[in-house]
């Protein structure tokens, strides 16, 4: 396995959110996370990344127990994030923000530049464009393709969706799938379950801090409970 | 995914830039040809000549006082610009700098160090310094860390004034360290590989040399992945973090390369001024830095030489009554010319005040028969003589009309159309009786004043500062 949580329980100050989670991504798997609102999925985004501390359980990232590493070593062994609202630098360029992505790697970087450029040339037209004045769904792109620049194993989303026109949510999920044909394991956070699962190899659901559902993606589109709560028919 | 020709906003980009136009525009044009150390290397050369063009020491202390709000500005751009730290701690260092070289380099403990050693020492001891305000300051955020450090800047000022009667257990009686209130004096000249720098104009060159320096490395910092970093930082600490970026550390550099600089700028001072005083190192030059930083633009670096510039020099120009009404009448007119559309609307307001002003004169001539002139002055002094209604007893009506003022002008700003033109007359004449009847004879009042309404008028207009960008909202 690439990740396994382990019995996970955060808490913020008294409140306990995550209870008990435990969730494992194996190596090249594209594996989403679902849930509704306040239901725990950025949390456990937060604690993978080690932005939040659990009080128990521990987060394993390729062999290693991570579970008090810092972000910065997190990021190093292989983890990457493409934040909720993409949280680009806006007044920097394209460039700028790509190597904001790799900050942690030392070395000739054009190999990861590139790779970036490969899957999206839009970005290497645009390379000198501030950040801030492209459209939702380039902007995607440059947040997509700064977490790609640390060249990361697991990358994780949390709720690509958000904000995006439908068209550009579909096109969010082309990016995902070509991120994950290219051999990185993706853990997808969303909302939009229908989305989420047409492109997912597996799937997990969460309900108040717990995992009450899990399964294979086509499987899941096909649970009852699942649709009644998510898919709305 | 297509990857066919070029992309079509970039390939619109060119016919989309809007083109400069009007009678500026071949000016603007040349002048963005440019590089910007061409523009660098002219302005310094051109300051480089105040001390032969002029030979007045006035003059050039002015200068000198420029260059060393110059380097103050430059450092604090590092930790407010780039970092986006709030630090209201900082002139701290720069009182740290100049004491640390005070104590160095003069009888007061009987330490008379070689200058090249003093100034590598200060500048370890205030970059070590800047680290260790740093360290307990990482987790604090905005507020917070503005709080703790305006405790650290008044903590500096407080020892200073106190540490004259420290009682240490092996010493038989109190220990002078900072001299207290009287500071310290006979601070020794700073003497470099056998040049001694002795007069007012040997510091211009040296801090001419060193702001140079300073101004070519941040450049060069500003350029590195650390000095992107910074900006990643203040944009989005939180996304910085996600990235991985070593927050802390960035933070704990930028306070650090911060301190350095200042306390280089303090020990220059201690020895231009060979002597330094607690009041020398009070809240109000660390307003008058943090002014610089603004009005230039944080994170601009030809923005915040020019801002440092223009807030060192502007109050000493406005000593001079003559210079003062130039800068009044001239902000004035220009204010009035840039805002007022069409011509007809503005030439309207401006014969209006004239036409006003005389009317008043021989208004109140009767009134006021034994009016004094106005404060005595030049050309510009006399010609208001016929137009500004001069009342015997210029104090009280000046300060009545001066309380008449301030709503007058908030009025005007609220009202629309016509009846803003009617009403501007009035208040620009309103504005001139209390400029000659109270301000112009007051300069330590109307520096503040005058600062203060460049400032306010500068964050409407401009909130990005003189040559700052502005900030691209994300959403």
């Amino acid at each position: 396995m690439l990740l396994a949580l382990k019995d996970v329980n955060t808490y913020y100050g008294q409140i306990h959110i995550l209870q008990g989670v435990s969730l494992d991504v194996a190596e090249g798997e594209l594996v989403c996370l679902l849930g509704g609102n306040a239901s725990g999925k950025s949390t456990t985004l937060k604690t993978i990344l080690g932005l939040v501390a659990p009080r128990s359980g521990s987060v394993v990232f390729d062999g290693e127990d991570v579970t008090r590493a810092s972000t910065s070593r997190r990021i190093e062994r292989g983890m990457a994030i493409v934040p909720e609202n993409r949280r680009l630098f806006s007044p920097m360029t394209v460039t700028e923000n790509l190597e904001m992505g790799a900050y942690r790697r030392s070395g000739d970087l054009r190999a990861a530049f590139e790779r970036v450029y490969d899957l999206f040339p839009l970005l290497a037209d645009r390379r000198s464009q501030l950040a801030g004045t492209m459209s939702g769904g380039e902007q995607q792109m440059v947040a997509v393709g700064r977490a790609l620049m640390s060249e990361p194993r697991l990358l994780l989303m949390d709720e690509p969706s958000m904000g995006l026109a439908p068209i550009l949510v579909e096109r969010s999920f082309e990016i995902i799938q070509a991120v994950h044909e290219a051999g990185v394991a993706v853990l997808v956070v969303e909302q939009n379950a229908n989305m989420a699962l047409s492109v997912a190899d597996r799937g997990y659901v969460l309900q108040t801090g717990r995992i009450a559902l899990t399964d294979r993606a086509d499987a899941l589109r096909e649970n009852d409970d699942l649709r009644k709560a998510y898919l709305g028919r | 995914m297509t990857k066919i020709g070029t992309d079509e906003w970039v390939a619109q980009v060119g016919e989309r830039t809007e083109a400069y136009r009007g009678l500026t525009a071949p000016v603007r044009r040349t002048w963005d040809g440019i590089p910007l150390g061409w523009r660098f290397a002219a302005a310094m050369l051109l300051v480089a000549l105040l001390p032969v063009a002029t030979d007045s020491s006035y003059v050039v202390r002015v200068g000198v006082n420029a260059f060393l709000f110059g380097l103050l500005a430059l450092g604090l751009n590092v930790v407010v610009g780039y970092a986006g730290l709030l630090d209201l701690g900082y002139i701290a260092f720069y009182g740290f700098g100049a004491y640390t070289y005070a104590l160095l380099s003069s009888d007061q403990i009987g330490v008379h160090l070689p200058a090249e050693l003093t100034l590598i020492v200060v500048v370890a001891l205030t970059a070590g310094l800047g680290y260790v305000l740093g360290l307990p300051s990482r987790r604090l955020l905005g507020d917070y860390l503005a709080i703790v450090t305006l405790f650290f800047g008044q903590v500096f000022v407080q020892l200073a004034i106190h540490l004259d009667r420290l009682s240490l257990p092996w010493a038989d009686g109190p220990v002078n360290v900072t001299g207290g209130p009287n500071g310290i004096v006979g601070i020794d000249p700073i003497r470099l590989v056998g040049v001694t720098f002795s007069s007012v104009t040997d510091y211009f060159y040296l801090l001419l040399v060193a702001f140079v320096a300073l101004a070519v490395g941040l450049h060069r910092l500003t350029a590195s992945r650390t000095g992107r970093a910074w900006r990643a930082l203040r944009e989005d600490p939180l996304a910085a973090e996600q990235m991985g970026l070593p927050v802390n550390r960035l933070k704990l550099l930028a306070f650090a390369v911060g301190g350095a600089v200042a306390g280089f700028a303090g020990a220059v001072f201690a020895a231009v001024q060979v002597g330094v005083f607690p009041q020398n190192f009070e809240t109000l030059l660390l307003i008058m830095i943090y002014a610089a930083v603004i009005l230039g633009g944080a994170g601009s670096l030809p923005g915040v030489a020019i801002g440092a510039a223009v807030i060192a020099v502007f109050p000493e120009v406005l000593r001079t009554p003559d210079y003062a009404r130039l800068i009044f009448y001239g902000v004035v007119l220009g204010g009035l010319v840039a805002l007022l559309r069409p011509w007809s609307r503005l030439a309207a307001v401006l014969a209006g005040t004239v036409v006003l002003g005389f009317v008043v004169r021989f208004a109140t001539a009767a009134a006021w028969p034994d009016a004094a002139a106005v404060a005595p002055g030049g050309l510009v002094a006399r010609a208001l003589g016929a137009w500004v209604a001069t009342p015997p007893n210029a104090t009280t009506v000046g300060n009545v009309a001066f309380v008449l003022l301030v709503p007058a002008v908030l009025a005007v700003t609220r009202l629309r159309g016509p009846a803003r033109t009617w009403a501007l007359p009035t208040v620009l004449y309103l504005a001139a009786f209390v400029w000659e009847t109270r301000l112009v004879a007051e300069p330590s009042v109307t520096r503040q004043l005058v600062l203060g309404a460049i400032l306010v008028v500068m964050m409407t207009a401009r909130p990005q500062g003189l040559l700052g960008t502005p900030r691209v909202e994300m959403l």
